[in-house]
């Protein structure tokens, strides 16, 4: 019953559906794409920068090894998606542990995680991202790391207000007063409540992640055996004067793929949040 | 022996403004099968004390006997076994029940953590639908299908689920409408009636008191003021501040309003910050004198046979 | 025979949502003389409160809309005039009050400046006369330390004391109407009757119409002469104050006060309750609304809506049981 509401409030945001139908054809494109280019995406195949639309065997051209542009885009939507999702995934954790813990318990356990929080808002992100990509070296989980170190705090803040507003509600003091332990009032009572605007939040991390791996690819600090969005776009700069579509085409495709997200978040918030209900 | 037994309990909270002292000092008894009203204003108290008798607040100082055993002291394993003996049910029916748990979750929350089976679980859920009037069917529903009334039903049924000896009522009713407020009063009765429990009823609405409870206590500013049988209270009231406060209560019947004297009691009522000295009502009181800005009255027997907190009754 | 200060003719209240059209306010009429206090009752949903807004013309819209019917404000009806001719009656000809004080008030303005934008929006009066008069208002609503609490802001002010403010700004240009919607059910009871009786007495000097909503039985028996019931968005019954507390001729009527303990009264073994609730206004019953839960109800009121008739001079009642007799 909840799900379908759920479904409807949120198709009923034309841009959000256009949006989720997008992110679909990619994740698709990312899961079949060992299926769909059987070849490894960086052998070289044909001629070199060779435009789009040139050669129907290149439908997106190649580049200036003359590796197969398409190719690629659709190997490394995979390694930019899971990039996106997992770095998203690490700043929630963080986030949703620490303003859960900060929320509820208030007091000086609340000072020092906000205190953190704001130390990690301090530091430039691209700065703190590339110093640690380059001490511990750039592999993918290295990267994916880090990416979720700085992007946690607004997930914190959150979830911590959330929590400020949920844990003085009736319902958590009924739990207490039956006897329920703090991290099961936390986990099976508030958590549910608070999520919805942090799913939200997620999605928008999620889009966030892809742009700052795609800067530090660019940078040429990326995991050199992954092809990233980023990658391509980085591998591409030398010929930006002559054969500009090499950069463009991937940067399209990441700019698509971060409006999309954005246009998800949207969605999920109209849809999740109850307020706008009915109107 | 009484079923609960306060003994000087006093319930404080540091703020940034300084330490209001919330509870300052109330004794008070509930025997087996009792209703005990407990009436005031906003910011007396009497919220507050239910929840320390819940174990909710911290208690600053003073005892908290339930059927002999003094839990205030009590943690844990000690502790989760006295709260079976006592439940609550909350003010807000829109904010007492988890919005993402059903209806039969939130019920089987207190019996689930006593470590029951599912099938019992499952066969005292039935029993308590039915004995709140609510359908069988309610326990895979969420608390956004029911209404007001309903979700009150549902708050009660949770509180009854290890059939507890006392249950703690912070104002039941008061967020819901006439009609339903009745209906609600009128299943607390019955259930009283039925298994013998005992309420410490909270409100504000003293003829929903009147109507509910055997004994009345009355709380000013975190002290009691009045404490004695229904009728001594609404027949004879003794403490100055109950007078006032029987006479602000508006009553439903046009003659006997017009025909009423009406004393308004003037001003309001002084921050828990920094309470008055001496007595807490003398500032708002019609009959205070010197002896009442310097000492402090204690609850002693008087006339009516109630006892009160006032030097001139 | 001069106008009434207010009258409403038929007012018709629609709430245009995504699950449909529901009749909020359905065919209510009304009509308040000078000095004479008429007491809206019902449970949460009868449409009491939105009945209020359209009088005032301050319906949130969408989803809400008046679409028939007329108020007349001193033999004029205000339900045609543009927005910005309601902003000069508002305040000015009627005057409303809200329930819940602290949220009516401006946090970041001080009581004075509240009051004299009020005034100096409304009258002729200049910034220094404004100020002398919000002094004046506070003393006639019977602020405490009147002088001082001009510079406090709202939160610096109790419940109690803010609604005072409230009911300054109301009163300020001597309004010959006055909505007070649930104005002292956020109070305490001492409280309460302090607000009660300051209203009163205002009243009574000014000589103005009240309108007085609330759910309490209580307060409609301390402070009105004439009681309108709603139930489900129409007038179920209209009787001055002691012949309905007397003989309430809807059944409806006589549930509420049934459900209402009266204090002093000997100790009834149950309160009569009524059973079930209010139905929600999308899904009204085709016959009489409160068919459902009337113990008097008949093989007639599901079907066909009773209209309101006259059984005695002054009572209106919409019940064919009541008809019977």
């Amino acid at each position: 019953m909840q799900r379908f509401e759920f479904l409807g409030r949120f198709s009923r945001n034309r841009g959000a559906l256009v949006g989720a139908c997008l992110i679909l054809v990619v994740a698709l494109l990312a899961v079949f794409a060992s299926l769909l280019f059987p070849t490894d995406p960086l052998r070289i195949v044909g001629m070199p920068e060779l435009w789009p639309g040139e050669d129907p065997d290149f439908p997106l051209g190649t580049d200036s090894l003359g590796r197969d542009i398409l190719a690629m885009i659709v190997h490394g939507a995979r390694a930019t998606l899971l990039i996106g999702l997992f770095a998203s995934a690490v700043a929630t954790l963080i986030g949703v542990s620490v303003g859960a813990t900060a929320g509820y318990f208030g007091g000086w356990v609340d000072e020092i995680a906000m205190r953190a929080a704001e130390l990690f808002q301090t530091i430039p992100n691209l700065i703190f991202v590339l110093t640690i990509v380059v001490i511990l070296g750039s592999t993918l989980t290295n990267i994916v790391i880090a990416i979720g170190i700085v992007s946690w705090t607004p997930i914190a803040r959150m979830t911590r207000a959330e929590f400020l507003s949920l844990r003085d509600r009736e319902f958590v003091q009924a739990c207490r007063s039956m006897g329920m332990g703090d991290f099961r009032i936390i986990l099976t009572e508030i958590l549910p409540n608070a999520l919805p605007p942090v799913i939200v939040l997620s999605s928008l991390v999620v889009a966030g992640a892809i742009l700052f791996e795609s800067a530090v690819s660019f940078l040429g600090l990326g995991d050199p055996n992954v092809a990233s969005w980023g990658r391509l776009v980085g591998d591409g700069r030398q010929l930006i004067r002559s054969s500009w579509y090499i950069c463009a085409i991937p940067g399209i495709a990441i700019m698509i793929t971060v409006l999309c997200l954005n246009l998800v978040g949207d969605g999920l918030n109209d849809a999740l949040n109850p307020k706008l209900r009915d109107r | 022996m009484s079923l609960l037994a306060l003994k000087d309990v006093r319930v404080h909270f540091n703020t940034a403004a300084g330490v209001v002292r919330a509870v300052s000092g109330v004794s008070l008894d509930l025997a087996v099968g009792e209703t005990l009203g407990l009436v005031g204003e906003s910011g007396c108290g009497k919220s507050t004390l239910g929840k320390a008798i819940m174990k909710l607040v911290p208690v600053a100082a003073g005892e908290i006997v339930v059927e002999g055993t003094n839990i205030a002291p009590l943690q844990g394993a000690a502790l989760s076994e006295m709260r079976r003996k006592v439940q609550m049910i909350f003010q807000d029916p829109y904010g007492s029940l988890n919005p993402r748990s059903t209806v039969g979750r939130s019920i089987s929350q207190p019996m689930v953590l006593a470590g029951w089976t599912q099938g019992a679980i499952d066969e005292r859920l039935e029993t308590l639908l039915g004995w709140v009037g609510l359908p069988s069917d309610a326990r895979q529903r969420y608390p956004h299908e029911f209404s007001g009334g309903q979700r009150q039903r549902i708050g009660i049924a949770r509180a009854l689920a290890l059939s507890p000896k006392l249950i703690i009522c912070d104002e039941p009713v008061s967020a819901l409408d006439v009609s339903v407020r009745a209906q609600v009063i009128n299943l607390l009765e019955d259930l009283k009636s039925q298994f013998g429990v005992s309420y410490l009823f909270i409100s504000h609405d003293l003829s929903v008191v009147e109507h509910i409870a055997d004994r009345v206590a009355v709380m000013y500013l975190g002290t009691l003021v009045e404490v004695g049988a229904r009728d001594q209270i609404w027949r004879n009231p003794q403490h100055p501040y109950t007078k006032a406060l029987l006479a602000a209560a508006p009553i439903a019947n046009p003659k006997l309003a017009r025909a009423r004297q009406r004393t308004v009691l003037q001003g309001e009522l002084p921050s828990p910050l920094n309470p008055p000295a001496g007595c807490p009502f003398h500032s708002r009181c019609p009959i205070a004198q010197d002896r009442c800005k310097e000492e402090r009255p204690v609850l002693r027997p008087v006339a009516s046979g109630a006892q009160a907190a006032c030097h001139f009754v | 025979m001069a106008a009434l200060p207010l009258e409403v003719r038929d007012l018709r209240t629609t709430l245009f949502t995504r699950r449909g059209e529901m009749k909020a306010v359905d065919g209510l009429s009304l009509s308040v003389g000078a000095g004479e206090t008429v007491a809206l009752v019902g449970e949460s949903g009868c449409g009491k409160s939105l009945s209020a807004l359209s009088i005032m013309r301050l319906l949130p819209d969408p989803p809400a809309r008046i679409v028939g019917g007329s108020v007349k404000l001193n033999g004029r009806d205000i339900v045609p005039l543009p927005e910005d001719g309601m902003l000069d009656i508002r305040g000015k000809e009627i005057g409303m009050i809200f329930q819940d004080p602290m949220s009516s008030l401006n946090p970041v303005a001080t009581v004075e400046k509240q009051i004299v934008e009020v005034l100096m929006t409304h009258t002729e009066l200049g910034r220094g006369q404004a100020r002398v008069r919000a002094h004046e208002l506070l003393e006639l609503v019977g602020m405490p330390d009147a002088a001082r609490r001009l510079d406090a802001y709202p939160h610096q002010l109790s419940g109690g004391m803010c609604q005072r403010v409230v009911i300054a700004m109301a009163i300020a240009c001597s309004p010959s109407v006055l909505i007070a919607d649930e104005p002292t059910t956020a109070l305490d009871v001492t409280v309460q009757a302090q607000v009660l009786s300051l209203l009163k007495k205002l009243q009574a000097d000014a000589g103005m119409a009240m309108i007085f909503i609330t759910h309490d039985l209580g307060v409609v028996a301390e402070t009105a002469d004439r009681v309108v019931v709603m139930y489900a968005g129409r007038k179920v019954e209209e009787a001055t104050v002691d012949d309905l507390f007397e003989a309430p001729l809807h059944p409806y009527t006589a549930g509420l006060i049934g459900a209402t303990p009266t204090p002093g009264a000997e100790r009834a073994a149950r309160l009569a309750d009524i059973p079930g609730m209010v139905p929600p206004l999308n899904a009204l019953p085709r016959g009489c609304a409160f068919a459902p839960r009337c113990p008097k109800v008949m093989e007639r009121c599901r079907s066909e809506r009773p209209a309101l008739t006259v059984p005695a001079p002054g009572r209106l009642v919409a019940c064919f049981a009541a008809e019977a007799g």
